[in-house]
């Protein structure tokens, strides 16, 4: 069962500012989805190596030469508040 | 029914190829059945001429393409199904459907989505739900769900999505077409919007196994941009089967029980007896940890996904929401941003990494990846391919999951365990149950795509399902 500190607690490390409902909510669903999950300590897993890529590959490399990066003014045009060549954002505060 | 839209889209490239049909006139019919689209199978539709820059003298023949929203297309927006990526025009485009564009295929429209993908209906959308072309109070499945229900409804000829735990098979399942996921690193994910990198993988949605054979061909490739994309070994081939003779078929007792609709599962068991009739054994066997798939996929998916989209912040692209400071403003802007399974997502992949919790969630969920990647690897020392139904049931009624998430992440029992392991898997339309479209899916060891490919033709021919109904 996640409580209501758990939920409150994950969401400020997942940058999630929630509202009082959704705190609510999410308590309860995500209580019932962490149960079916809890399933799996059913198993033995002594032994067994974990699984974080499933093709076996080498690293990739490719030569390393310089070229071109996207022009700085078409990713600026995609963003909330560009100024000066750069992103803009609210001062990190008093806090 | 017009001519055009009887044709599948190989036919309707070897047209193009002939002279026999004139590009424009292609490119007209599909752009405006794409703009009078009353499914809500669209993001975006390409109001303009047939686009010059495409050469049709390849092999997709100028037949236009319909592409899921999370693929990045330069100047197009891709928003992935987001409010948090709300009018987002990428400086760039996916190197999937760049090649599409060099092959021959030009974009028409992009296509609606659950919310990065995530969700099995549709429904997670910000846009919007998509409706079943077979039936419009039902769901078309998802995530994918705007590219299947197009094609269904032939507003697009073709399209392609992304599969990361049954995102392509289950939605071509329940909307009555051809669904492929390929072996995971075939097509590259440079430019695809991430929900779990080491799940994701591209794939085309078509009405039949020669459509999907031409797509893949186009995309396969590695990428310098994706340094897990490796291509495929060989060629694709368009699959010319009509026999199954000397193929071995596994039917795992955990994907073939309990909890599979009998009107599924009926049309499950009459397509093994084509097969036996095609020339194949059809054998039971087991995968042990198959029905632990769901919660090591539901423990690894959000972790990835909890990671990837740390980098919505409202900084560099998409929305943002005012906040009195730094902090307030991510918070807010991921807040507002995000819907609610997404943010059930991230909270869970948040949890499962938590300081304390690691070992406990997400580790274990990884030796179980490894414990299910095996349970194949001895499958395929017996048998050339697994047989099962794609999904559970056929569509359901729009809202009747939404309420309730772990019933909605039931639908992709089916489809987990092939994600997990990495393999390719198609889903091909197999008939009708109460109305309603079911599909019958092939799992392969990884890279057997030209040999998946062959046996689903096969069945294809056997089966001759005739989809016209939901597009003429």
């Amino acid at each position: 069962m996640l409580s209501r500190d758990q939920v409150l607690h994950v969401a400020r490390l997942a940058r999630l500012e929630l509202t009082d409902d959704e705190v609510e909510r999410y308590s309860g669903e995500l209580s019932k989805v962490l149960d079916y999950i809890e399933k799996i300590e059913e198993l033995d897993l002594t032994d067994v190596e974990p699984t974080s890529h499933v093709v076996d590959v080498e690293n990739a490399l490719r030569a390393d030469e310089p070229r071109p990066s996207w022009p700085r003014d078409a990713v600026l045009e995609a963003a909330p508040d560009p100024s000066d060549g750069g992103f803009r954002v609210p001062s990190p505060g008093a806090g | 029914m017009s001519d055009i839209l009887a044709l599948t889209a190989a036919q309707a490239a070897e047209r193009v190829h002939a002279g026999d049909l004139e590009r424009g006139e292609l490119w007209r019919f599909y752009r405006d059945r794409a703009r009078a689209d009353d499914l809500n199978a669209f993001t975006w539709v390409c109001d303009g001429d047939d686009p010059e820059a495409i050469d049709v003298s390849g092999p997709l023949g100028g037949v236009p393409i319909g592409i899921k929203d999370l693929f990045a297309t330069e100047g197009v927006p891709s928003q992935a199904g987001s409010k948090i990526l709300e009018g987002y025009k990428p400086p760039y485009t996916a190197t999937a459907v760049r090649r599409l564009m060099e092959a021959g295929a030009p974009v028409v429209a992009k296509t609606n989505q659950d919310e990065f993908a995530m969700g099995s209906s549709t429904e997670n959308s910000a846009y919007g739900p998509t409706l079943n072309p077979w039936d419009r109070a039902r769901v078309p499945g998802g995530s994918s769900g705007g590219s299947a229900a197009a094609v269904a409804a032939g507003t697009v000829p073709w399209s392609i999505g992304t599969d990361t735990g049954g995102s392509i098979r289950q939605p071509a399942a329940l909307c009555g077409i051809v669904g492929l996921k390929p072996t995971y690193g075939a097509i590259s994910r440079y430019g695809m919007i991430a929900f779990a990198s080491s799940l994701d993988q591209a794939g085309p949605f078509t009405r039949d196994t020669t459509d999907a054979a031409l797509l893949l061909g186009a995309m396969a490739a590695p990428d310098p941009c994706d340094s897990t994309s490796l291509g495929l070994p060989e060629p694709v081939r368009l699959p010319t089967a009509t026999d199954l003779k000397g193929i071995r078929l596994g039917v795992p007792e955990e994907l073939t029980g309990e909890g599979i609709e009998p009107g599924v599962l009926a049309a499950f068991n009459e397509t093994l007896d084509r097969a036996r009739e095609l020339g194949a054994t059809v054998e039971t066997m087991q995968l042990p940890h198959a029905p632990h798939g769901l919660s090591a996929y539901y423990l690894i998916a959000p972790a990835e996904c909890s990671s990837n989209l740390a980098r919505y912040d409202g900084v560099r692209y998409g929305m943002r929401a005012d906040g009195k400071d730094l902090l307030s403003m991510y918070t807010q802007t991921r807040e507002q941003g995000f819907g609610n399974e997404v943010k059930r997502r991230v909270l869970i992949g948040t949890y499962a990494l938590s300081s304390g919790y690691y070992d406990a969630y997400y580790g274990r969920a990884q030796k179980v990846r490894t414990l299910i990647a095996n349970d194949f690897k001895r499958a395929w020392e017996r048998f050339d391919f697994v047989v099962s139904p794609t999904a559970p049931g056929v569509a359901f009624e729009l809202g009747a999951k939404t309420a309730d998430p772990l019933a909605m992440y039931l639908n992709d029992f089916c489809t987990v365990p092939m994600s997990l392991a990495g393999i390719p898997a198609i889903s091909i339309p197999n008939g009708l149950s109460d109305g309603l479209p079911v599909g019958f899916q092939i799992a392969g060891p990884a890279f057997s795509e030209n040999r998946i490919l062959d046996a689903a033709h096969a069945l294809e021919q056997s089966i001759g399902f005739d989809g016209s109904s939901a597009y003429a």
